[in-house]
């Protein structure tokens, strides 16, 4: 059966009994570093045309169609003219700030990729403090942005920057609380435990109602973290223009629609991880034969699915809503999503002590 | 106040009821709507492989008659040209000589005839004004080009038998409008 773990454990020995244990960590580094680069640049390129199909046969479109076959190709043309065009930096600009933040924002998406396991044994660093590492790390990314809209020197970007910092802190929160009711359940902190926890079904199923409220915290918050419609105020097209990167051009620009796209798969995968088992294949309590039976389907494609079926809700929830006020939306977060999680939580807390999940 | 219509219709804003402050119900119809779109016969037409079909009044560039026999019916007698409010329409007549007359049927006809299709605005009026029923507007369309000269249509391109891309009348499916047009 395919599995990536034994292509990482085989790689790992090999490199061992070849290098010093110094050159072969070394050795590793590079290779995730590799590997990371080109997940980012594969699925940028993914989803980016996902995005651009979905959004058409939602409107009853077809999409783009005549870039190789189906229009696969759309995007690489995409990216080939961002690479091509000059990247601008206003004269008003602060140079050094406005060529960081690009940067900075990949950067954190980057980090972020560190505990998530793609598949069953293949993760990059397994820290006992997964989750935790997560929503902290992913905090970061609003000074990437705050720095971008600050150093365009532009009353657009500063407003969308503004707009997108309230919005991140705000629903950090009923995230975190979100997350944190599934640590109640699983008991720990880090993702593998987290995924072992789900070995006799999903905590979406096992954890009854608060788990499914928590759920649909959870999808409503990210999908406002990463700055999605209907909460996409910091890029707000018709009324900031482009927000928070209005100024930016060619592979700069580029940076932080990747960084976008990266992000929603990040918070996707960490959905999928928490809520429907990460790489953990579809197991029903003790029903030994069908549990072997779902276990011939390889983790990484569970992984990969769920998230993708994530991704597909977001972009869902994208082509469907219109664009929320920002106070609409920082009413929706304090008035309602934060006192809901936060009495979820006790819920959760009830259900876990007294052992009413399975 | 007097009504001014009978569709008046007095607005009423009632209170939301706790189903409707919700906001679920409208939000999981709203996605429900997205969803039934997602199978939806898409209504994308694959334009140039694929064409819209146009009714036979269509108004698209001109064509040149020739009678049963073959002959030539215009006499360039002008009044295309006078009808034309874009002034798109240039002609020169002619004699017709001995042995000449299974290519004209009268014994003048259009030694050059152009139609500036740039400044043609397909009104049709040189079609009502002909009364030789020599010049009609077809349903092809869309000419493109690189060149503006490439636009003013001469006898080459007018006189009925020049055979243009033609319109692919019903909407077929793109493949086979592929294997149609290969």
């Amino acid at each position: 059966m395919f599995s990536l773990e034994n292509i990482t454990n085989t790689t790992h020995t090999w490199l061992n009994q070849t290098f010093s244990p110094t050159l072969a960590l070394l050795t590793e580094f590079l290779i995730v570093g590799v590997l990371v680069i080109g997940l980012f640049a594969v699925l940028g390129l993914v989803l980016v045309f996902m995005e651009r199909k979905v959004s058409a046969v939602m409107q009853i479109r077809l999409g783009p169609n005549r870039v190789g076959p189906m229009g696969i190709f759309q995007t690489l043309a995409d990216t080939l003219k961002l690479v091509m065009k000059e990247g601008l930096t206003p004269n008003g600009a602060d140079k050094f700030l406005f060529n960081l933040a690009p940067f900075v924002v990949m950067i954190t998406a980057m980090l972020i990729l560190a505990p998530i396991a793609f598949a069953k044994g293949f993760q990059m660093w397994d820290i006992n403090i997964g989750v935790l590492y997560v929503s902290a790390i992913s905090s970061i990314s609003v000074i990437g942005i705050l720095m971008a809209g600050w150093a365009s020197n532009n009353k657009y970007s500063l407003l969308g920057a503004m707009r997108s910092g309230a919005q991140i802190v705000s629903y950090e929160l009923s995230a975190g609380l979100a997350v944190l009711s599934i640590v109640i359940l699983s008991g720990s902190l880090s993702i593998s435990d987290i995924i072992a926890s789900q070995q006799n079904g999903w905590w979406i199923f096992k954890g009854h109602i608060p788990a499914i409220i928590a759920f649909v915290i959870f999808i409503i918050a990210v999908t406002a973290e990463t700055n999605r419609a209907p909460f996409d105020l910091a890029e707000a097209e018709s009324e900031l223009t482009a927000g928070f990167h209005t100024e930016y051009s060619g592979m700069k620009f580029a940076l932080f629609f990747l960084a976008e796209y990266v992000n929603i798969f990040i918070v996707c995968a960490i959905g999928a991880t928490l809520f429907f088992g990460g790489w953990m294949p579809f197991h029903i309590g003790s029903w030994t034969a069908f549990n072997n039976i779902m276990d011939y389907i390889p983790s990484s494609i569970w992984f990969f699915g769920k998230t993708f079926f994530l991704i597909f809700l977001i972009m869902w929830f994208r082509w469907t809503f219109p664009r929320l006020r920002i106070d609409q939306l920082l009413n929706l977060e304090w008035k309602y999503l934060l006192p809901i999680s936060m009495f979820n939580l006790l819920l959760m807390t009830f259900v876990a002590i007294m052992g009413w999940y399975f | 106040m007097q009504a001014l219509s009978n569709r008046k219709k007095v607005l009423e804003q009632k209170k939301m009821t706790l189903v409707e402050r919700l906001y679920l119900p409208a939000i999981f119809q709203g996605m429900g709507i997205t969803l039934r779109h997602f199978f939806r016969r898409k209504a994308t037409v694959h334009y140039p492989e694929q064409k819209r079909s146009v009714p036979a009044v269509f108004r698209g560039l001109h064509v040149l008659r020739k009678d049963e026999n073959g002959a030539e019916r215009c006499t360039a007698c002008g009044l295309c040209a006078v009808a034309c409010p874009a002034e798109a329409i240039t002609m020169e007549g002619g004699e017709r000589k001995a042995g000449e007359e299974h290519l004209y049927r009268e014994e003048k006809y259009a030694v050059k005839y152009e139609i500036n299709m740039l400044r043609c605005i397909f009104c049709g009026f040189c079609e009502d004004a002909c009364p030789k029923e020599a010049i009609f507007l077809e349903t092809t369309f869309a000419p493109a080009s690189y060149d503006r000269n490439d636009f003013i249509y001469g006898k080459d391109r007018l006189v009925e038998g020049f055979k243009r891309h033609e319109l692919v009348s019903p909407i077929t499916t793109l493949k086979e409008a592929q294997e149609a047009n290969k």
